[in-house]
């Protein structure tokens, strides 16, 4: 670690922003040092709660956010946010906008937040805001939001990363909610119905309960408790809502909230529930064992990532795979055999385990 | 491997509309650059918070309100007195060139008057950073 770091990293633990923004960059960018600064993180990480808000386009995803961090900030934590735009894959440019939002906030001396760029990656988040939240939690803040990209059904890597993951909805999504169930519905520990103060919200509310099977459909409905025989208490899908809300589940039924962002109604729900599913994962040992699948794949991206260096940063092997092509293009060899054959040369030349910058 | 330049668009004063710093902030987006845009009615310490927190490279101010003399040079203050001072401070508005002299012998850097192409605040931020990042990081 040359001095400019070392000093650098003093001044992180000393709790100066400054510094503290200067590391996010080094990890952002994985400036020169990144790899010593992340060292030095790792060890005080493990603290905070990372929580994630993803959802569509103006959902209020940033409203809630800025939210969220109030309520916090009013019981004496101290918060960070991450908040990602999309990067413009034809010029490499951003606009990241989510500041602007988050004004009410934005001086209190207990709050840090970075805007990041999402620089190619498509999971809603940047290729690095992981790392980022790392250095936010080892730096000592107590809760981490992070905000996804404004997404559709497919960017769904914030799973990857938070311990509770919240999906904002809004009554216009009502017709949306099809196509929802994919992969969206599995990664959900909440589902927030934002602008809760316009038509459809009850609805919208209702029809994610029912896709939940939290609710029975139609059938059910309006019809009243009859000579005593209440219908709620012999409907299997109530009284399994009933046990997930329970404070000692051994499983977690995602609870379905409705805000309004301009008047913060519901929002004290909403950290209830994220405080509830923090319980619940604490308790069931699913926090331990996110944590440690998110080691896992962190490895396993760091070793992706350098053998794909290594690999095509190697001259040699570059040189090798061009002199291929005429045989392939002939047909006299496949692409399997020189995939194969190359990774044979270079474990041979030793282009896997040599560390190269 | 090269990043992009941080720009931090924001637009103090209690005066008007955004719509400069927009049009400011699409261009340099357009450009390439990661551009953090805060909005109307930014005060310095807003502004020198934000440009930290988000470890910028250059902070760009549309100043129409005639509180150029006074919003320049305290957005440098606060950042200097988080160690920042090398951050670029640039920007423009209805800026007397007399001002505009003042506030660059104040550190400021160069500022730019109504009905400047944007592409010259491009250029400008450009050769500046070239200046100034060694290669490689
Ligand atoms: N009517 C109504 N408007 C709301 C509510 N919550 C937020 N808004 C408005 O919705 C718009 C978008 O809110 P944001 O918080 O920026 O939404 P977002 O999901 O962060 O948007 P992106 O980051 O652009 O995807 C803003 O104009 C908010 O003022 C609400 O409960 N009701
Ligand atoms: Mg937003």
């Amino acid at each position: 670690m040359n001095d400019r770091t070392a000093e650098l990293l003093a001044a992180f633990d000393a709790g100066r922003i400054a510094a503290l923004a200067r590391v996010v960059s080094i990890i952002e960018d994985q400036r020169a040092g990144h790899e010593a600064v992340a060292a030095h993180c790792h060890p005080r990480v493990g603290r905070a709660r990372r929580i994630g808000l993803t959802g569509p386009p103006g959902a209020g995803k940033s409203t809630l956010t800025t939210l969220l961090a109030e309520t916090y900030l009013a019981q004496g934590l101290r918060v960070g946010i991450v908040a990602v735009d999309p990067t413009s894959p034809f010029t490499g440019g951003a606009l990241l906008g989510d500041r602007v939002r988050m004004e009410k906030v934005a001086l209190h001396p207990g709050l840090f937040i970075r805007s990041m760029a999402t620089r190619g990656s498509l999971g809603g988040l940047a290729a690095m805001t992981r790392e980022v939240c790392d250095v936010l939690d080892a730096f000592g803040l107590d809760r981490i939001l992070v905000e996804t990209v404004g997404v559709g059904q497919s960017e769904l890597d914030i799973a990857r990363l938070a311990d509770t993951s919240a999906v904002i909805l809004v009554p216009e999504s009502g017709d949306a909610i099809q196509t929802l169930k994919a992969g969206v519905m599995e990664i959900a520990d909440c589902f927030v119905v934002n602008k809760g103060d316009r038509p459809g919200a009850d609805r919208l509310c209702n029809d994610i309960e029912v896709m939940l099977g939290l609710r029975g459909g139609a059938a059910l409905a309006g019809i009243p408790a009859h000579h005593g025989v209440d219908l709620k208490a012999a409907n299997p899908k109530a009284r399994a809502r009933a046990a997930a809300a329970r404070d000692d589940a051994e499983s977690w039924t995602p609870p379905v909230l409705r805000t309004i962002g301009a008047t913060g109604e519901g929002v004290p729900a909403f950290v209830t529930a994220l405080d509830r599913h923090f319980a619940y994962l604490e308790r069931s040992g699913a926090l331990r064992e996110r944590r440690r699948m998110r080691l896992r794949e962190r490895v396993r991206d760091l070793v992706e990532r350098s053998v794909r260096r290594r690999l095509w940063h190697d001259a040699a092997l570059t040189a090798w795979l061009e002199a291929e092509l005429p045989g392939l293009e002939r047909g006299e060899s496949t692409p399997q055999v020189v995939a194969e054959a190359l990774l044979a040369r270079s474990v041979a030349a030793g282009t896997l385990t040599e560390r190269t910058p | 491997m090269s990043r992009p330049i941080r720009v931090l668009v924001a637009k103090p004063g209690l005066d008007g509309h955004d719509r400069g710093a927009k049009v400011v902030a699409a261009a340099l987006r357009d450009a390439g650059m990661e551009v953090i845009y805060t909005g109307l009615h930014q005060t310095p310490e807003m502004i020198a918070t934000a440009a930290v927190q988000e470890d910028v490279d250059v902070v760009g101010l549309s100043v129409l309100s005639g509180a150029h003399m006074t919003l320049f040079p305290r957005v440098r203050a606060l950042l200097a007195e988080q160690g920042r001072d090398d951050i670029l401070i640039t920007g423009g508005g209805i800026i007397p060139a007399e001002d505009m002299a003042a506030l660059e012998a104040l550190g400021v850097g160069k500022l730019f008057g109504p009905g400047t192409p944007t592409t010259d605040l491009i250029d400008y931020i450009r050769s500046w950073f070239a200046a100034r990042e060694p290669q490689g990081t």
